[in-house]
């Protein structure tokens, strides 16, 4: 008999599994569950930009793209990051991916060697820790704080860097709390990073959603572009996670490298999405406002109910989510989801699983209509009544 | 164009409660500019979208197409007023183009409406001609597409 001990990698079968799949499992599996779990728009992407997909089907342009995307894709993302967010790029630095994801993934993989370390802010998205373990690099992490709005501490961050700090990964607009970091907040961590080696990636996919002020990429402090890798994509701000679409925007000397591991793993982004991916970035800005003013009466709507019901929690200024502070009901966050589960049928995500320090926190998606929002929040009122 | 009426065109359930969040505005504030467009008439009623083709209502939807001699001093508007206090006129608009109003009538069998295109509607003075559609079936209405209900299928994905 085979001993799959000895297959598999034992980085790979130390990758600790998502702690929440169970939990999602178990939720899909019953009926009546009014969730706000889904980290993903209730929009179905915009029929301009669909119909730009079927045409190009139509077409006939069922064929591979050059390595790097079509080049009129990786000009116009180019543009579209100069005109959204100032950031000098040109379209032979935009490299075209399967998601936000896979750029992620490159560009740790790009820079990340065994034994480096990788500062990892959290709580944050799931995957920067595993990438970095199959990197063999070593994941640091750094708990961020209510008191601190769940921005990077640059007191704290000063701490965390040694003479092994490759990257530091900084996730803003941030999945899950909604915290956002201003151009005086990046300045202090600019400041840490400019006279080293260490290099940001910078996970800007929420960049669109922020509410109130425009959000700032550090790439564009002086000095910050040559030490900058930008991961992005189109499933956030435009509807298409489906279309498994993103990009990265890096200085040509990483680029080069993050291209060669592109073009050896994953050949090319899917063609069709890539022209979908055209007619999003030329002409999607007004579907993006459309969307974003949606989720900021939604996000409101959300605080003030919290407020009413006597929870704390810190104001979201990006993303789609909300992370109340639920440790005052006594229960640890996943016997809080747990329950509310089974005795109300209403699903939140634990802030577990975003992190060690997500314990007393909840994310709340508001990818949902005021509705479904409602009758979830009905239900949790009904819970925290009963504790 | 003013954030409430946008709201309230999208849906007219929202409580007050749920646009003073949405809005940052008072409840009261809410309440009194809802009257104040009440009063006014810039906000007329708050009703539902229903497709009757998913109930055993029986009905028949179509639309005429109507012509009116031009004449001196005389407006569209008195043949409209006219045709408005049909209950069985749903809608009635004054076109550019070919013909002049379109009036836009339900009835519950193709009867009724040739009934009232024979007996109401032809016989007015002024109507020169008029060309009735019926309506085979409602693809979308009111911005609101119609068919079965969406599910929510979007995975847990993390
Ligand atoms: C912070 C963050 N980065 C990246 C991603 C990956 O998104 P995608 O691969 O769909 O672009 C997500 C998805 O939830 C996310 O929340």
């Amino acid at each position: 008999m085979i001993d799959y001990e000895k297959v598999l990698s034992p980085v790979a079968t130390g990758l600790k599994p998502s702690g929440i799949r169970k939990f999602f499992d178990l939720l899909d599996s019953m009926h009546d569950v009014v969730g706000l779990t889904v980290g993903q728009p209730d929009f179905v992407t915009p029929w301009h930009i669909r119909e730009a997909a079927i045409e190009s089907l139509q077409a006939g342009k069922t064929y591979y793209t050059s390595n790097a995307g079509i080049p009129q894709l990786r000009e116009e993302i180019a543009k579209y990051l100069d005109r959204r967010f100032d950031l000098k790029y040109s379209g032979d630095e935009v490299l075209v991916t399967v998601g936000g994801s896979e750029a992620i993934d490159l560009a740790i993989r790009a820079c990340v060697t065994p034994g480096d370390e990788v500062i990892i802010p959290t709580p944050c998205f799931v995957c920067y820790e595993p990438i970095v373990r199959l990197a063999g690099g070593i994941p640091v992490i750094l708990e961020t704080r209510y008191e601190d709005k769940f921005k990077v501490n640059p007191e704290m961050l000063k701490k965390a860097i040694t003479q092994k700090t490759k990257m530091i990964v900084l996730a803003y607009p941030n999945n899950p709390t909604g915290a956002i970091m201003t151009k005086e907040e990046l300045e202090d961590i600019a400041a840490l990073v400019r006279d080293t080696n260490i290099v940001i990636l910078s996970d800007e996919i929420y960049a669109e959603l922020t509410f109130g002020r425009r959000h700032v990429s550090i790439a564009t402090l002086p000095d910050m572009r040559e030490r900058t890798i930008i991961a992005s994509g189109f499933s956030k701000a435009y509807a298409m996670t489906g279309w498994r679409m993103g990009y990265i925007a890096a200085p040509c000397e990483i680029f080069a490298q993050i291209l060669k591991i592109h073009q050896y793993c994953i050949m090319c982004a899917p063609t069709t999405s890539q022209f979908a991916a055209i007619e999003a970035v030329k002409n999607g800005d007004e579907d993006i406002e459309r969307m974003k003013e949606e989720y900021d009466r939604r996000r409101r709507y959300l605080l003030k109910n919290f407020a009413d019901m006597g929870i704390e929690c810190f104001e979201p200024e990006g993303a789609f989510y909300a992370y109340p502070n639920i440790g005052k009901f006594g229960l640890s966050s996943e016997e809080f989801c747990q329950r509310l589960l089974n005795e109300k049928r209403c699903a939140i995500v634990p802030g577990t699983a975003f992190g060690d320090d997500g314990e007393g926190f909840a994310r709340i998606s508001y990818a949902y209509s005021i509705k479904h929002i409602d009758q979830a929040l009905e239900r949790i009122e009904a819970f925290i009544k009963t504790l | 164009m003013d954030k409430l009426l946008q709201l309230l065109d999208e849906n007219a359930t929202y409580t007050t409660k749920q646009l003073s969040a949405m809005l940052d505005m008072t409840e009261d504030d809410i309440k009194s500019a809802i009257a104040k467009y009440e009063r006014e008439g810039v906000i007329l009623a708050y009703k539902t979208i229903i497709d009757w083709d998913k109930t055993d209502r029986e009905f028949v939807n179509a639309i005429i197409e109507v012509k009116i001699t031009p004449k001196h001093d005389f407006g569209f508007d008195k043949v409209a007023e006219k045709l408005s206090n049909y209950p069985e006129v749903r809608s009635l608009y004054l076109m550019s183009g070919v013909y002049d109003l379109a009036v836009i009538i339900e009835g519950r069998t193709i009867r009724d409406i040739a009934y009232f295109v024979t007996h109401k509607l032809s016989i007015l003075e002024d109507v020169q001609s008029c060309s009735t559609h019926f309506v085979l079936r409602t693809y979308k209405d009111k911005g609101i597409t119609y068919g079965p209900a969406v599910k929510d299928e979007r995975g847990n994905c993390l």
